[in-house]
């Protein structure tokens, strides 16, 4: 008998309606079907969501960690894209 | 009638300790740490439920017998639970055909008890028939995959099927007591439920690529007191600390 490694599902919750999906974690499962019910049981035991994504991880691409200077470093000095710049008037109330 | 309405909360209530107490002893030995996760959700779901059910046995009797007492001070022949239930958990292919052959009893079974004319029997029914509909559905998961597997996994899923489905027709007995319940309205009679229990096992089993055993003969006795050499056993365990401590609190 050979024993296969299951594969990796990453797991995203919607806590609530109208919030959108967060990455909450992972797991391993057979199939999609086994991932949506492991996800059931491993993240929603405290009423933490209404919803499950699971997605397999190896169709998740993503950014190299070796990038991260050239990537994400140039955004740090342009502090004119938060939108700090403006005086919101009184009647707008909080935002 | 108070007596009878005892008796059946009773045996409700010990259907859903002993199963969910098999299923506790699956953690933290479970196939992968998903599923020992889920096993120890599914038993919660089983306790909480038995909770509920010996707290409102223990207010008909009147007899000053809270849940603590009816769990853990009942000796086997007290405990009226189906003899499905105690039977040991075996390999995970038994553990997971047991649950399928009693979920799929008891989600319809709860169903029918939310019309109960007794209030409180239907409001329990209402809460725990969406955990069983989820019981039913990862226990059957779990048999299709099995049975639809491996050679290996496909005989124990088999063996399991064979060894347990004797114990299903007692899920479907009735005696005077249940008669009168019936009557009543407060119990649904379980008979017309076996079709839908038929079905969903039939559907379960041919995706699973499973034989389904014979079942001319039911092995029947635990709700009247009758059980294997198995429940006292498991008894034993449950209730020691309990028993070495009385009263003992956290």
């Amino acid at each position: 008998m050979t024993e296969q490694a299951m594969p990796l599902y990453e797991v995203f919750i919607r806590p609530k309606a109208g919030l959108s999906h967060k990455h909450v974690g992972s797991l391993h499962a057979p199939d999609d079907t086994m991932a949506l019910q492991m996800a059931r049981d491993v993240y929603t035991r405290r009423g933490e969501g209404v919803s499950i994504w699971v997605v397999p991880s190896k169709l998740i691409a993503a950014s190299d960690p070796a990038d991260k200077d050239m990537l994400f470093e140039p955004t740090v000095s342009k502090v004119y894209r938060h939108p700090t710049f403006y005086d919101v008037p009184d009647e707008v109330g909080h935002m | 009638m108070d007596q009878h309405l005892f008796t059946y909360t009773l045996r409700l209530a010990d259907n859903a300790l002993v199963l969910g107490h098999r299923l506790s002893e699956w953690t933290g030995r479970g196939p992968t740490l998903e599923e020992d996760i889920a096993l120890s959700n599914l038993g919660l779901d089983l306790i909480g439920q038995a909770r509920m059910l010996y707290d409102y046995a223990g207010k008909v009797e009147a007899q000053g017998r809270d849940e603590d007492v009816l769990a853990y001070l009942r000796d086997d022949r007290d405990y009226r639970n189906v003899l499905l239930v105690e039977q040991p958990n075996g390999d995970f292919a038994t553990t997971m055909m047991r649950q399928l052959i009693y979920a799929a009893f008891a989600h319809p079974f709860l169903q029918a008890l939310i019309q109960s004319a007794d209030e409180t029997l239907a409001g329990i029914a209402a809460k725990a028939e969406k955990e069983m509909a989820y019981h039913v559905r990862h226990a059957a998961e779990w048999v299709i995959r099995l049975g639809d597997g491996t050679e290996e996994s496909h005989g124990r899923t088999q063996t399991a099927a064979d060894e347990l489905m004797i114990y299903a027709g007692e899920l479907f007995e009735t005696d005077d007591m249940d008669r009168v319940l019936i009557e009543a309205g407060i119990a649904p009679d379980p008979a017309p439920l076996r079709a839908v229990f038929d079905a969903t096992i039939a559907d379960i089993f041919a995706e699973a690529t499973l034989a389904l055993p014979r079942q001319d003969h039911a092995q029947t006795g635990g709700r009247g007191g009758i059980h294997s050499e198995h429940l006292s056993r498991m008894l034993a365990e449950m209730q020691s600390v309990h028993r070495a401590h009385p009263g003992a609190v956290w």
